[in-house]
């Protein structure tokens, strides 16, 4: 297997994606971009070579099993026990790195009554986390910190109580641990690692044992097909800090031109709203960047302005969009600015207005910031592609094709469900087209 | 080696020659009061400096002062100051640094007191604000003022009526008045013989300017050109210094032109020249390095900039003419670049972008300055159009330093130079396979 990487460091989370010789995409990894981008460079890396495993399985195994489904089942375990045997050893790690941090002045005396609790917080931690990768385990999310963090400190409180010790000095070592652990990337090798997977499934699901015995020597086979890191190239605010040359690096402007290019080829306008900016690029028939406009020396209407909504409703950033599509009506927002829509929204509240109807003026708001970008760029040509984290906000989305239609008439929309990776998608083609040349 | 010593010891001439003539004009501003000498206050476009010389009054330019303390970081403070006093965040940022220098005790950029004006010169190109800004200084100071009107070229052209029309305002209003102020007599022949030391400086002006159609350019005519327009656009045009300074420097830039060398930069000569643009707009002075560094690290050089000719464009074949004195001044004023309408200054950056084989154009807009901002989008557009070459919009301000986001403006720069990159590579595409 001969891959092409690209990696784009967003300042919210880190994605990947390996293309193959021929521009199929073969996998996607995403992960939070913690301050450390190097770490969430190698995890996301690791993701999607991990992601492009499973496709190259998919192939290998096709004709191994009839029927499709009971492929997909096989590999969503098989993907599953994956992720356990993953989760436990960062678990361990993260033991043993709070049993280090229990250490010292500050614990003379409580030493041993503090690992006790530790250990015994991890005994039960380990012991729930087969069900958490049970088949349809709902998770709520798929960052060890969210959950290895909302476990310990469900245990650590009872664990705390029944030893007579302070929750918040467990809390405390708990803080200090997640850190490192969260920043040293994954180790190992994904076959060798996928292969234990294999031998565990029998155990996880034993209603799939034929199959897995069917399947033990072809996955191996496809296993031992080596992964080769023919060319990776780096986007994204973080690409200053890569460990790459020059030549590997690129603009996300450029990327997401690309990338979006790539998912629709007919693609002239693209808009991409991300945690930190807004951008618009014209692009011609190849993809190649004519034109764009960013916001400059303000976020505002930027996602991390929804972000702050957020917070300020005491609510999640993806509770906003639905809540906003209950709306009745939309409230003006006149503030683009952040921090004065959110005086709005308190100064709206005490009006008596209602909160779905606020947050849809909100979403007006800052997707008429975005209309005023794309204007500053050429306008909207047909056809038009919506990309970044805000894409995934129907409220938004629904503000936008308005907006569009009313000042750009009927235009082809392009929204990709995996348009989170559009900028990662163009570097990995830049990375295959620098092989190419 | 020994060629490379030459020309840093004859780059090092020319700097310090500028140098000394900036101090010693600041020197004469300190002493006017003692040595008995007037002061005039004016600004760099249309500024008649020749003429100013003839009545023997130090000119003292406000913008200018602006830019220094920009360059030294004391902009912040002083605009901070202005806005204390009520005038607010929009307003043009070369007034409120003056007016803040002026509300904390008039120190210069040297560190000197200043001294008060004894005439405000107000030669209005185009630049409304300008007017604003001696009504706020005259009630400040309590001073004559002179108000020079060049009306603006709406179609752009010049008319032999607008010419007359400055210079009936040249003879009844600015001339008695720099007499009463002085008084000093005027002598014509005095305004000729400075003149005639201006054409001489404008002919090794141009010929510095025009270098960079070399590939590689010797010069960076935006980042080095601001220090190039020093002396002629300021108190200097019509001095033998001037005369002295454009011949070293000419010798200077001869040398690196014959040598094959590209421009000197803050952190040596350059070494490969990958991009060659044209700039339209003031740079930000307050991260005027920094700005700078984000161009010369990528190869990029600036072969044209429509800033160098805010003073007056030499380069389209004007000259001081001493047989036609206060109409040359006229016509000077009119033609500067400020006092330009859109679609010439449309022409003149077209006329740029193939004279000097640029691969693009970048528009730095000033937040602050409406009079050189309003259009510009529209006419990127129309560049892009006439020349198919791309084009870029970065936006800094002058001297607010919170109005430079380093980070923003690298990151539209390289992804503007990697545009440039894709478009030469001729858009040899990657088919669209992925979805």
């Amino acid at each position: 297997m001969r891959a092409f990487i690209g990696i784009d460091l967003g300042s919210t989370t880190t994605k990947a994606v390996v293309l193959d010789e021929n521009m199929d995409v073969l996998g996607r990894g995403i992960t939070n971009s913690r301050s450390n981008y190097d770490t969430a460079c190698k995890v996301a890396k690791y993701e999607a070579l991990l992601a492009a495993r499973f496709t190259l399985l998919q192939r290998g195994l096709a004709s191994a099993v009839a029927a499709e489904t009971r492929l997909e089942d096989f590999l969503g375990s098989l993907e599953r026990s994956f992720r356990l045997g993953q989760f436990v050893e960062q678990l361990d790690d993260l033991e043993q790195t709070c049993l280090d941090k229990a250490k010292g002045e500050r614990f003379k005396g409580r030493e041993g009554a503090i690992a006790e609790a530790i250990q015994a917080i991890f005994v039960t931690l380990r012991s729930d986390a087969p069900a958490l990768f049970a088949r349809d385990a709902r998770r709520k999310s798929d960052f060890f910190r969210d959950l290895a963090g909302s476990r310990f400190m469900a245990v650590g409180q009872q664990t705390a109580k029944a030893a007579g010790l302070s929750y918040d000095l467990l809390l405390n070592v708990y803080d200090k641990a997640i850190i490192e652990v969260e920043n040293r990337p994954p180790s190992g090798e994904i076959r060798e690692k996928l292969i234990g997977a294999l031998d565990r499934l029998i155990e996880l699901s034993p209603e799939l044992s034929d199959l897995v015995a069917d399947l033990a020597a072809p996955v191996r086979r496809a296993l031992d097909i080596p992964a080769e890191e023919v060319s990776v190239v780096g986007t994204g605010y973080g690409r200053v800090t890569l460990p790459f040359s020059k030549e590997h690096i690129r603009s996300e402007i450029l990327c997401h031109g690309l990338g979006a290019h790539m998912m629709y080829p007919d693609t002239r306008t693209v808009l991409d709203i991300g945690g930190q900016d807004t951008k618009s690029i014209q692009v011609d028939d190849q993809g190649i960047v004519e034109n764009f406009q960013m916001n400059d020396r303000c976020a505002a209407g930027c996602g991390r302005y929804l972000g702050y909504i957020a917070d300020e409703m005491n609510m999640g950033v993806h509770e906003l969009g639905p809540l906003a599509m209950q709306a009745t009506r939309s409230v003006r927002i006149n503030s683009t600015c952040t921090v004065f829509a959110g005086a709005e929204l308190r100064d709206r509240l005490a009006l008596g207005e209602k909160r779905e109807d606020i947050i849809a003026g909100l979403h007006r708001a800052i997707i008429l910031r975005a209309m005023s970008i794309i204007s500053r760029s050429g306008g909207v040509r047909d056809q038009f592609t919506f990309t970044g984290g805000v894409a995934k906000n129907e409220a938004a989305v629904r503000e936008l094709r308005q907006l569009i239609v009313a000042n750009y008439g009927d235009v082809v929309i392009n929204i990709n469900p995996d348009s989170i990776y559009t900028g990662a998608l163009g570097a990995a083609a830049f990375a295959r087209r620098a092989v190419a040349n | 080696m020994n060629a490379a010593r030459t020309v840093e010891v004859a780059k090092d001439s020319s700097m310090l020659k500028q140098k000394e003539m900036i101090s010693g004009n600041y020197r004469k501003l300190e002493n006017a009061v003692a040595d008995g000498r007037k002061v005039a206050a004016t600004f760099v476009p249309g500024n008649l400096n020749e003429l100013i010389m003839c009545f023997d009054v130090v000119n003292n330019l406000p913008e200018i002062n602006a830019i220094q303390n920009g360059l030294r970081k004391k902009t912040g403070g002083y605009i901070m100051e202005a806005e204390k006093r009520g005038h607010s965040e929009d307003v043009c940022t070369y007034v409120k640094a003056d007016l803040g220098m002026i509300a904390k005790g008039n120190i210069g950029p040297d560190g000197q007191k200043l001294p008060d004006p004894d005439l405000l010169l107000l030669s209005y190109t185009g630049c409304f604000t300008f007017m604003k800004w001696f009504e706020l200084l005259r009630d400040q100071y309590k001073c004559e003022t002179a108000m020079l009107h060049v009306p603006y070229q709406g179609d752009g052209q010049i008319s032999k009526n607008m010419i007359s029309y400055v210079v009936k305002q040249m003879k009844e209003e600015v001339i008695p008045k720099l007499e009463r102020v002085s008084g000093v007599k005027f002598d014509i022949d005095r305004l000729r013989e400075n003149l005639a030391r201006s054409a001489k400086a404008e002919e090794d002006f141009v010929w510095v300017l025009e270098s960079a159609k070399a590939k590689p350019s010797p010069i960076d005519a935006y980042f080095g050109g601001v220090y190039y327009i020093g002396p002629i656009f300021t108190a200097f045009r019509g001095t033998q210094d001037a005369v002295e300074y454009y011949r070293l420097l000419r010798a200077e830039i001869a040398e690196r032109l014959a040598a094959g060398q590209g421009p000197v930069t803050p952190a040596g000569d350059m070494p490969a020249e990958r991009y060659r643009l044209v700039v339209e707009g003031p740079p930000n002075w307050t991260s005027f390095r920094d700005f700078w560094k984000m161009f010369y690290e990528e190869g990029a050089v600036v072969v044209a900039s429509t800033y160098t000719k805010v003073g007056g464009l030499y380069d389209q074949g004007f000259r001081h003419d001493p047989a036609k004195p206060l109409e040359s001044l006229a016509e000077y004023c009119l033609g500067c670049y400020t006092n330009r309408n859109l679609p010439a200054r449309i022409d003149l950056i077209e006329q740029y972008m193939e004279e000097y084989q640029a691969d693009g154009l970048l528009i730095n807009s000033i937040k602050s300055c409406n009079s050189f901002s309003a259009g510009q989008l529209l006419m990127l557009r129309e560049i892009e159009k006439r020349t198919g070459k791309p084009a870029a919009f970065i936006e800094s301000d002058l001297v607010d330093p919170r109005y430079f986001s380093p980070a923003n403006i690298k990151n539209r720069l390289e992804s503007y130079f990697q545009m440039v990159d894709q478009r030469r590579a001729g858009g040899k595409s990657v088919p669209a396979r992925a979805a």
